[in-house]
């Protein structure tokens, strides 16, 4: 049971995306996200902040496909850029949430004890404070900015990840390879990476993609009340928040960056849904 | 059984004093405390000095903790930096604004939910499945604040049946906050709904594959029956767990809620704390914050025993 060989763990991802047409649209979905993200300077020739007093507040129209917002903003330019501010906070926050959650899991499964009764309890008492709160408490004490926000997610979602790990690296634990591990003299990081971690990347992934869907609404929540991007970066929770006010004269302007939000945050639910349903990772109970 | 109980009970007790310290050291990170806070950026060194031995807080951090921890136990929070009131009294009105969304939201989201979860389990791959799953996972793909937006655009603007803000205080009456809040309610509850339909439905299927219900179905007992007296007791078990935290879930969520609609809520008191810096206020909002955590994890817990008997007896839950 050592760490997956590259071309073996390729073959059974493919044999995976094909027996599962869920988690192919999913991830799909995500695609065209990131394309449409990278490439939005091709895709669009109006630039996302500058402002045109003169065009304020226009419905759609063959030069602004989704109108334009009260600064006359161009809002499909603004929506097609305001995947890079989501999609890049989001990737970070989650990657740094997932690393995170996954060593501090196993090494609580592994070393259970103390150790283990001892972290359990803490992060019981940080999970009964509301994610939105700490979140803002974090912002608030360190400042706005995306590495704030990075952090906070993580302060807010570890705990959550750890359970989910720990629960997981549990049913490995007592095998017999770990055992033989442990009587090798092997160090506890040795064990983690080379006997837990193999054993455990279906759960670690489905919870990657799950995290990342309630990263990207918690995010966007935090742009919306203001505490998240600061006003001209183009995003989509701050767009909305933006717009509502105008929402009876062009409503365009705000339903443009909720169809965005809510395709990206469906895709990455289709992709975990699909990868949970297709490695047997009881997806709805890893989330409670 | 009566040592599981306490033994229950001491552990949430635990989790509510690490919480209650945890709370206030963030809080203590706060750039900022309330001298300087009060006194504003352009006081002398000497007038902060003053006013932090006037308050005490240039005793030991573990002495105000305590202080504040048996205050807090009379219901004494102190005073609100920006309105000068007792906290106790501000937060208490606030609360009871937010109780009657989460009333309303709970009993919503809740029966529906469920009513919808056993139906996607019972027809499963059939077509009411297809459509109540594929609502469920819109509904938690989308944030609040969307849901409250769109809500709007449809409820207030394009058939003006709701208001879309709420122009009352905190010290509102019922009467006048009940037509403000039904969209509010409604918003958290679909994105609520949508978690708890998932989990109903994975375990009435889980359920409904037991040999105890083929065993029931063999006995001749009507497929009404087997669902209801059978089924349904073991497959509401996991369900409990996912109810209780969204209840919980709901203290964070109405703070974006409260705020589309402008409703008097403890959401919106906890965001325009934040941003004034009250500090008090902040602490205060979120120690109550972790004592409904805990109550409703402990009440699943409670709930979960009741519907099933070999919990009763096991020693740890985790």
């Amino acid at each position: 049971m050592t760490t997956l060989a590259a071309a073996p763990a390729a073959a059974r991802a493919w044999r995976t995306l094909r027996t599962s047409r869920t988690a192919v649209l999913g991830l799909a979905v995500v695609a065209v996200h990131v394309v449409i993200a990278v490439l939005a300077p091709l895709l669009t020739s109006y630039d996302p902040i500058a402002n045109d007093p003169a065009q304020a507040l226009l419905g759609p129209s063959p030069e602004h496909w989704a109108g334009t917002d009260q600064y006359g903003r161009d809002v499909l330019a603004r929506v097609l850029y305001g995947g890079r501010y989501a999609l890049g906070v989001s990737v970070a926050a989650t990657v740094l949430t997932v690393a995170l959650g996954t060593v501090i899991g196993c090494a609580a499964a592994l070393r259970g004890g103390l150790f283990d009764d001892v972290l359990g309890r803490v992060l019981d008492a940080v999970l009964s404070v509301p994610s939105v709160l700490a979140l803002l408490v974090v912002v608030t004490a360190l400042g706005t900015g995306p590495a704030v926000i990075v952090l906070a997610v993580a302060v807010v979602y570890v705990p959550q990840v750890v359970r989910v790990v720990r629960g997981a690296a549990l049913a490995v634990v007592p095998a017999d390879y770990v055992t033989a591990a442990r009587a090798r003299g092997e160090g506890t990081w040795s064990i983690l990476r080379r006997e837990i971690l193999p054993n455990i990347t279906d759960v670690v992934y489905v919870e990657f993609a799950m995290r990342a869907s309630w990263v990207v609404l918690l995010i966007s929540s935090l742009s919306f009340l203001g505490f998240g991007a600061d006003p001209p970066t183009p995003d989509w929770g701050l767009m909305v928040a933006e717009n509502r006010t105008a929402i009876t004269v062009v409503p365009m302007a705000s339903l443009a960056p909720i169809i965005a939000l809510a395709t990206l945050v469906v895709g990455l639910n289709l992709a975990a849904d699909g990868l949970s349903k297709a490695w047997g990772v009881d997806r709805i109970r890893e989330g409670s | 059984m009566l040592s599981f109980l306490a033994r229950r009970i001491a552990a949430a007790l635990g989790t509510l004093f690490l919480s209650s310290v945890l709370v206030f050291l963030a809080v203590q990170a706060l750039p900022g405390d309330v001298a300087t806070q009060v006194l504003g950026k352009d006081a002398t060194p000497d007038a902060v000095a003053a006013l932090r031995g006037q308050l005490g807080l240039d005793r030991p951090a573990w002495e105000r903790y305590a202080d504040w921890i048996a205050g807090a136990t009379h219901g004494d929070f102190g005073t609100s930096l920006v309105s000068s009131r007792p906290v106790g009294g501000e937060v208490s009105s606030y609360l009871g604004n937010s109780a009657l969304i989460a009333l309303v939201t709970v009993l919503f989201a809740v029966t529906g939910s469920v009513v919808l979860g056993i139906l996607a389990g019972l027809y499963r791959d059939r077509w009411p499945d297809h459509v109540i799953s594929t609502a469920a996972l819109v509904g938690m793909s989308v944030p609040e604040f969307v849901v409250a937006t769109v809500l709007v655009l449809c409820f207030s603007v394009a058939l003006p049946w709701f208001p879309a803000v709420v122009l009352y205080g905190p010290d509102a009456t019922v009467g006048q906050l009940l037509p403000a809040v039904w969209l509010p309610a409604l918003a958290l509850a679909v994105v609520m709904a949508a978690y708890i339909v998932r989990m109903t439905r994975t375990s009435v299927i889980d359920v409904m594959a037991g040999e105890f219900v083929t065993t029931a179905r063999l006995k001749g007992l009507s497929t009404w029956r087997v669902v209801t007296r059978h089924a349904l007791p073991s497959a509401l078990l996991p369900t409990l767990h996912v109810i209780a935290l969204n209840v919980a879930w709901l203290a964070g969520g109405v703070a974006v809620v409260e705020n589309v609609f402008n409703y008097p809520g403890i959401g919106k008191l906890m965001l325009s704390s934040v941003q004034n810096r009250d500090l008090p206020v902040i602490q205060a909002i979120a120690l109550i914050s972790a004592v409904v955590y805990v109550v409703c994890n402990l009440a699943a817990d409670l709930g979960a025993m009741a519907l099933n008997p070999r919990l009763r007896t096991r020693g740890r839950t985790r």
